[in-house]
């Protein structure tokens, strides 16, 4: 067993043992509330940067799989769980999580009081953090580090806000993911076709897309208008991604762009920030951020209520009740209202333009990890750009 | 959308006597439902049986009806009351078979009355075998192969297609019962047959075996607005094979990956959709292949069930009491989370700590019983414990079953040669105590894999016994035990006493070790949002962790300790008894319950200011009681409420310091002791029967030659009648002492015999039980029963009736006095339960206990008189006297009879239908001094004849009133019988006698046929025995008593066959006369129902008019 600390911003230390690499890592600490799907949460590029505390004790226990990450790595920055698997036990798994932790690098600390941690970050906020083992914990005389000199170090790392941070995960290459058909076989005509720009987006967001026969053009954050409009597409598609929405400038310039041609939209948890910023309304940083999958959200056409998994730091501050005029430009892009409320802190969890071809939702329908309560919304999307559903006069399903 | 207006009356149908597999989880949700209701401004009516339940209380419904739960009666009630609406989903399936019954008569049809939380179609459908596999096939599910079957024919035509192993289970029956596991034709036909008679519908699903596979389970809800949540996940640790009840089960699933969740979860809800439940909860069982992940849904409860409650107490999420907002109207968004205070009920509690439910079961109450676990749950109670690990949480439920060898060991060496195969052999079949068993094969150095192959047991699990079984080897091999050492094992659910095992010193010394590093439990709490937000409830579990959050209080506190698992002995009763003193002490004082049974009223986070749950072991209450301390003063404990666990750490914990409530230690100590009781009882002048211990042979021999036969004879320091025989000679006796001898033989301990005590027994005696409460000045006399069957059947077996029918006024005096005396000698401060023998007018002293009784709630239901709550405030130091001026207790006591007072009759309900000889035959179910009944009920009327026969309908489901009667009784009762079978012929039944009986009742003048005994066999043409006759249905009415020799095996025979047929049996000769008065009350036409309400009111009207002719 090898001594490892976490360190946080504010002074509070926590002791337990290296888990994963051995080493430094320092980011933004935050917690996830999730009982299963760590594998999906690791894998999730929304998590650049951020060192991520598992507030479910048990860690590991069905190992790591080929099917369910959602991007080619950990993106992760550290983890802090309380009782790693020392064996796996699923028939899909092939490696444990340890091994693959260790393998990608990744930092993390496990037997700290995770309870305790996550009390502190909900009252204090998240903030930064570091984790220390191995040779970041003792000094070159072999003697544990002073925990100042740890801490000087955290306060190194670059705060959240303002970060920019979807071209750090984004993909370099566009790349499409095919249309499939019910059988589950590519589709030779897609019912529609989606430029879906990669803010940091998760495998099974093109993924849900395809099964509803929809072929997905990936490209990469940095993509211009042209770029999106050279894939003739039926609409576009923003993802989830890492980062404070307020510094993506590029993105919503393009997202305005789209806004402007009346291209169907539909955006995910940052791609929802990106719309509310293009509409001209604010955004700011949750005290500690929704990182879970049994968030109650409202479906406010509806009165529904659905079960959702979140990842977001940052949400929107547009009016609760009622329509709103879009603030930019002098209201040229007309009423919007918030389709969706989270029912525990009524958060913004999406915006609805009425006239225009966009909607947007904070959490993730995708869910992976999470329930498939707001599977419609991809219905929903389909709808928009195939004339069968229109989300300015209709309420889900 | 708020609440529906169109109902302004709901009928709540309780779940009836506490059986196995329909336990207090039942009263626990009932009560949930009446407050809801009740908050609501509904007119609440509540039918239940069962008078040891916190629902019956009468401030819990408008109208309270303890009644029996059958058709005939809830009409009478619905004619009466007419309720808009029934809701029948928060009674287990005792209720929704009554809501079903109801609807076939016609009953809610005529008085217009409408089912809520769950419709008819919605409950067949989930129910019944066949349309709820369709239901699973729409939603895109599998269901394991099956066919229905209504004959033996039909089912052996169908295991050709299905093959064996095959599993059988009745439709609509509950816990399981009467389905099992066939292996071949022989327990085909014997399995089948018992559950087509089992099965209201008579049909028996036969299944394709998926023995061995994972088992979950999800706890759903959904509301009219068609909003579904997963409350919560269970992962059974005992594959399938195990009834979940019996099994150990976890939460929340530790094993599946988030897509496999996912798909048991979109199946689940599909399921809740499609079945229609739309105002309430529901559980599904599921299977999952552990090679592939193949999905098969086992089956879907359209109700509040066990798991339920075990899923709102393990999450927080309180199941019962949003499904009676649901079906009240309300959407699960507009209820708000009452732990958070902040958020919303329509959401899906995440839990950040691992919670263990183990089974608790009674084989040793039935040792002819087939110990293997099967579908048809056996269990009688349970512990949960939360830890923040598996094994954490695993250790204190473990430990919270408190009986003995319920905890992982170290003893001795580990097993080797042919100890090790033995082991190796028995651990594929799923007993009591497999988990120990698995752990120590493990300990030998058996390999995961193997022992995963042999048992099925998921090997993540069999992984963490491992690590324990490491962390344990660690431990006692450490050079010494620093706080690093024990904090690794404490952090792993090892408890002092497992350490000082380990390390061959004692729990003290561990304890004093651990503290003097400064180790103790930190206290986290059950918040349903893994400390999203923050928690409003102090709703707490102990866990070795860096943080605890017990908030810091100004007001004294009372800790309360309850009784833990449900146990024959100690039940519902006891924790009853614990929730109202909860009540009486809210306000004044900060009240905290302690207590680990997930099942109960006293664990529900509204009950207590302040809930710990936690193990009641002397460690876990003595950390809590430290943590108490520290965050304000407090008062003292209670601990003579909870039954025998929390009184058998009374003198420990004074000892410690801690300050008890009530009569002190040392005077319970004294009550038990028998030299120091007899000095009690010979100051007062008190006779008490001749006894005396032996430890060998030749020395019970001159103890029972002096006391005289016939003789009690029990092991010293036994609870609940353990191993206590009634021996009429010396032959008898000398068995008896062989049987104690080979039992310490198997124990390890040849040839030494525990000491045995031994009574005179009081032959023909009448056996009295009072409740009392003494403040050290006064005595108030709570109740005094008088028992139907004599002396010598244990009393929480006996039926008992309250006025005592036949006791005179100055007999009861004299009971007054010496309860006084006794209370008084004692030093009694608070309640106090007696055991009198009355025997040619000498009124003698059985046995004293200076604690909460197993009557204590039926005494309060009786008289109207919450004793429990006067005795919680005697202990807090208040006085009878204040009590009386605070209209809290009465003027007058049970001393004075109120001649137009109703008569309360108490009934046992017996389980032994749920076990079967390992030849599958019931077991015997002849009653002795060992009790064995699982709950009670209690008839309610005018007079006692009418009581006994409501509480004969509630516990059995009645006695016939025609048809043919079998007589056949001992030697000794031969005389007494002649009068009760004369007239119960006289009411038209047709006797039927063995040779013996028949030829008394001949020379009475009393007609029967004579039928073949079962040891002479069949006739030359085959003529059938009684047993056969029995078996077939043609009898209605057994009445057999035992004799000590002879005709043993006869009677077995006929006992069983009688349980197994359904049909009333009488075991003594008192029961006979009661039943015969029964039946007379019975014929006499319906029962009338009256309410406790209309009792209590009729009551006060006669004091008051008491009072005016005195003054």
């Amino acid at each position: 067993m090898t001594d490892a600390v976490l360190v946080l911003e504010d002074g509070r230390t926590f002791a337990g043992q290296a888990y994963g690499a051995t080493g430094r890592t320092l980011g933004e600490i935050v917690f996830n509330t999730g009982m299963t799907g760590y594998q999906e949460t690791l894998t999730d590029p929304s998590y650049h940067r951020q060192i991520v505390v598992m507030t479910a004790p048990h860690i590991g226990n069905t190992g790591v799989n080929d099917e369910d990450p959602e991007s080619g790595r950990i993106w992760v920055a550290g983890y802090v769980v309380r009782d790693p698997a020392r064996r796996s036990s699923s028939w899909r798994a092939r490696r444990t999580l340890d091994e693959e932790l260790d393998a990608q690098g990744v930092v993390g600390i496990s037997g700290v009081d995770t309870r305790a941690l996550t009390r502190h970050l909900r009252e204090r906020g998240v903030m930064r953090a570091g984790v220390f083992s191995g040779d970041a914990l003792v000094g070159p005389e072999g003697d544990r580090r002073p925990v100042d000199e740890l801490l000087d170090e955290v306060l190194t790392a670059p705060a959240m806000v303002g970060a920019d941070l979807a071209g750090e995960v984004s993909t370099d290459e566009p790349y499409v993911v095919e249309a499939l058909g019910p059988d589950g076989t590519p589709l030779d005509t897609p019912v529609a076709t989606v430029a879906a720009v990669d803010l940091g987006i998760k495998a099974m967001t093109p993924q849900r897309l395809a099964e509803r026969g929809v072929r997905v053009h990936v490209l990469p954050s940095t993509s211009t208008i042209d770029d999106v409009l050279a894939t003739q597409p039926d609409g576009v598609f923003f993802s989830n991604g890492p980062g404070d929405p307020s510094a993506a400038t590029h993105e919503v310039e393009l997202l305005r762009d789209v806004l402007d041609r009346r291209i169907p939209f539909f955006g995910i948890c940052y791609g929802n920030q990106l719309l509310g910023r293009a509409l001209g309304y604010g955004t700011y940083k949750l005290g500690y951020g929704h990182r879970g999958v049994n968030q109650p959200v409202i479906d406010r056409a509806t009165g529904k209520v659905e079960i959702t998994a979140h990842n977001h730091g940052f949400a929107v501050d547009a009016p609760l009740d009622g329509e709103s005029t879009a603030p930019h430009d002098g209201g040229r892009y007309g009423r919007v209202v918030v389709s969706h409320v989270d029912l525990n802190d009524d958060v913004v969890e999406g915006l609805r333009a009425l006239d225009l071809p966009a909607f947007s939702v904070q959490y993730h329908p995708e869910a992976a990890a999470g329930p498939h309560d707001a599977a419609y919304l991809f219905d929903r999307f389909v709808g928009l750009m195939t004339g069968t559903d229109d989300p300015t006069t209709k309420g889900a399903a | 959308m708020p609440r529906r207006t169109d109902i302004s009356s709901v009928l709540v149908i309780g779940s009836g006597p506490i059986v196995i597999g329909q336990a207090c989880e039942f009263d626990y949700s009932g009560t949930q439902a009446c407050r809801v209701l009740k908050e609501e401004g509904l007119r609440v009516v509540l039918v239940n049986s069962n008078p040891a339940t916190i629902m019956t209380d009468p401030e819990f419904a408008d109208a309270t009806y303890v009644e029996p739960i059958t058709t005939e009666v809830l009409t009478s009630i619905i004619a009466k009351e007419r309720p808009d609406a029934i809701l029948p989903t928060l009674g287990g399936q005792t209720a929704l078979n009554a809501a079903i019954a109801l609807d076939e008569a016609g009953v809610l049809a005529k008085y217009d009355v409408e089912l809520i939380g769950a419709n008819i179609p919605a409950i067949q459908k989930g129910e019944d075998r066949e349309q709820f596999k369709q239901v699973v096939e729409v939603c895109g599910g599998e269901s394991a192969r099956s066919a229905i079957v209504h004959t033996i024919d039909d089912a052996l035509a169908a295991v050709e297609d299905l093959g064996y192993p095959v599993v059988v289970r009745p439709s609509f029956t509950m816990g399981g019962l009467g389905s099992g596991i066939a292996y071949d034709e022989d327990d085909l036909r014997r399995i089948v047959g018992q559950g087509l008679h089992y099965s209201p519908t008579t049909e028996v699903l036969l299944e394709e075996s998926i023995l061995g596979w994972k088992e979950y389970e999800l706890e759903l809800m959904r509301d009219k607005h068609d909003n579904v949540v997963v409350v919560c996940s269970i992962e059974n640790v005992d594959p399938v094979g195990v009834h979940t009840g019996d099994s150990v089960t976890v939460a929340p699933a530790l094993t599946l990956t988030d897509r496999e969740y996912q798909k048991l979860r979109d199946i689940g809800i599909a399921v809740i959709r499609e079945v229609g439940v739309d105002t309430g909860g529901c559980n599904i069982q599921f299977a999952v292949e552990p090679t592939t992940g193949r999905v098969v849904v086992i089956e879907m409860n359209p109700r509040v069930s066990r798991s339920s409650a075990l899923a709102s107490k393990a999450t927080g999420f309180p199941i019962a009491k949003i499904a009676a907002k649901l079906a009240v109207g309300y959407t699960l968004d507009e209820i708000p989370n009452d732990i958070t205070g902040s958020t919303p009920a329509s959401f899906e509690p995440t839990l950040d700590y691992v919670v263990v439910k183990v089974p608790r079961f009674a084989f040793e109450k039935f040792p002819a019983a087939d110990p293997t676990l099967t579908t048809t749950m056996k269990s009688v109670g349970e512990a949960m414990a939360l830890g923040r690990n598996f094994t954490e949480a695993l250790g204190k439920a473990m430990r919270s079953i408190d009986k003995k060898g319920s905890v992982f060991h170290w003893a001795g060496e580990p097993a080797t040669g042919e100890a090790l195969d033995a082991l190796l052999g028995t651990i594929g079949r799923p007993t009591e105590g497999r988990l120990i068993d698995v752990q120590q094969v493990l300990r030998a150095g058996v390999d995961v894999d193997e022992v995963y192959a042999l048992t099925g047991i998921d090997p993540w699990f069999l992984d963490q016994v491992q690590l324990i079984n490491e962390v344990a080897a660690e431990t006692a091999a450490a050079p010494a035990l620093t706080r690093e050492v024990l904090a690794h094992a404490k952090r792993h659910g090892l408890s002092d006493a497992q350490v000082a095992q380990l390390r061959g010193t004692t729990e003290d010394a561990v304890r004093g070790a651990r503290h003097a590093v400064g180790l103790r439990p930190v206290y986290k709490t059950v918040d349903t949002c893994a400390a999203e937000f923050a928690a409003l409830t102090p709703y707490h579990y102990s866990s070795y962790d860096e943080e605890t959050e017990v908030r810091p209080r100004e007001r004294p506190a009372i800790l309360i300790l309850g009784s833990g698992p449900n146990r024959i002995g100690q039940g519902i009763e006891f924790d009853y008894s614990c929730v109202h003193a909860a009540l009486a002490l809210k306000g004044e004082f900060e009240t905290v319950m302690v207590n680990c049974n997930p099942e109960t009223v006293s664990t529900d986070y509204d009950t207590s200011d302040r809930l710990y749950f936690e193990p009641l072991t002397f460690e876990d209450v003595l950390e809590v009681y430290h943590a108490e301390l520290a965050a304000g003063p407090v008062a003292g404990l209670i601990v003579t409420l909870g039954g025998q666990t929390p009184l058998s750490l009374a003198q420990r914990l004074a000892d410690a310091g801690l300050p008890i409530l009530g009569t002190p230690p040392s005077a319970i100590d004294a009550a038990e002791d028998r030299g120091e009781f007899g000095k009690v009882l010979e100051a007062a002048g008190l006779p008490a029967p001749a006894f005396g211990t032996a430890t060998t042979l030749a020395g019970a021999r001159e103890t029972a030659r002096r006391i005289g036969f016939p003789v009690l004879v029990r092991p010293s320091y036994v609870l609940g009648g353990r191993g206590m025989e009634i021996v009429y000679d010396e032959h008898q006796l000398a068995e008896y002492v062989q049987r104690a001898l080979d039992n310490a033989a198997d124990g390890g301990r040849a040839g030494t015999l525990p000491p045995l005590l031994i009574d005179r027994f009081l032959d023909d005696a009448i056996e009295i039980d009072v409740d009392a409460l003494f403040d050290g000045e006064e005595l108030f006399l709570g109740g005094v029963m008088e028992h139907i069957e004599e002396a010598g059947i244990h009393s929480g077996d006996s039926a008992c009736a309250l006025p005592p029918v036949t006791l005179s006024t100055s007999e009861l005096e004299r009971i007054r006095l010496s309860t006084e005396a006794i209370a008084r000698g004692v030093g009694v401060r608070g309640l106090l339960n007696i055991q009198f023998a009355l025997v040619s007018d000498v009124l003698y002293v059985l046995e004293a206990n200076p604690r909460a009784s197993r009557t204590v709630p039926f005494v309060s239901k009786a008289t109207g008189v919450s004793l429990a709550k006067a005795a919680a405030l005697v202990m807090a130091g208040r006085s009878i006297a204040d009590l009386r001026a605070a209209g809290l207790l009465p003027v007058q006591d049970a001393s004075v009879l109120d001649l137009d007072s109703p008569v309360a009759v108490k009934e046992a309900v017996l389980p032994f239908k749920r076990f079967r000889t390992a030849d599958g035959v019931v077991v015997d179910t002849v009653l002795g001094p060992e009790m064995r009944s699982t709950g009670e009920v209690m008839g309610f009327d005018v007079d006692f004849p009418t009581a006994f026969a409501k509480s004969q309908e509630a516990a059995f489901g009645g006695l016939p009133t025609s048809g043919t009667a079998f007589i056949s009784v001992a030697d000794r009762d031969k005389r007494s019988i002649v009068f009760p079978v004369k007239r119960l012929a006289e009411l038209g039944f047709e006797i039927l006698a063995t040779e013996g009986t028949a030829a008394v009742l001949h020379r009475s003048g009393i007609r029967s046929r004579v039928v073949r005994k079962y040891s002479s066999g069949r006739g030359v043409d085959g003529e059938p025995t009684i047993v056969d006759l029995i078996t077939a249905g043609d009898v209605d009415i057994v009445v057999n008593t035992p004799s000590g020799q002879g005709a043993r095996a006869d009677g077995y025979e006929i006992r069983a066959a009688t349980t197994a047929a359904d049909k009333a049996i009488v075991t003594t000769v008192q029961q006979l006369g009661a039943a015969v008065q029964a039946i007379e009350a019975a014929q006499a036409g319906p029962f009338t129902v009256t309410s406790l309400q209309e009792h209590d009111a009729a009551a006060d009207q006669r004091r008051a008019q008491a009072a005016v002719v005195t003054a």
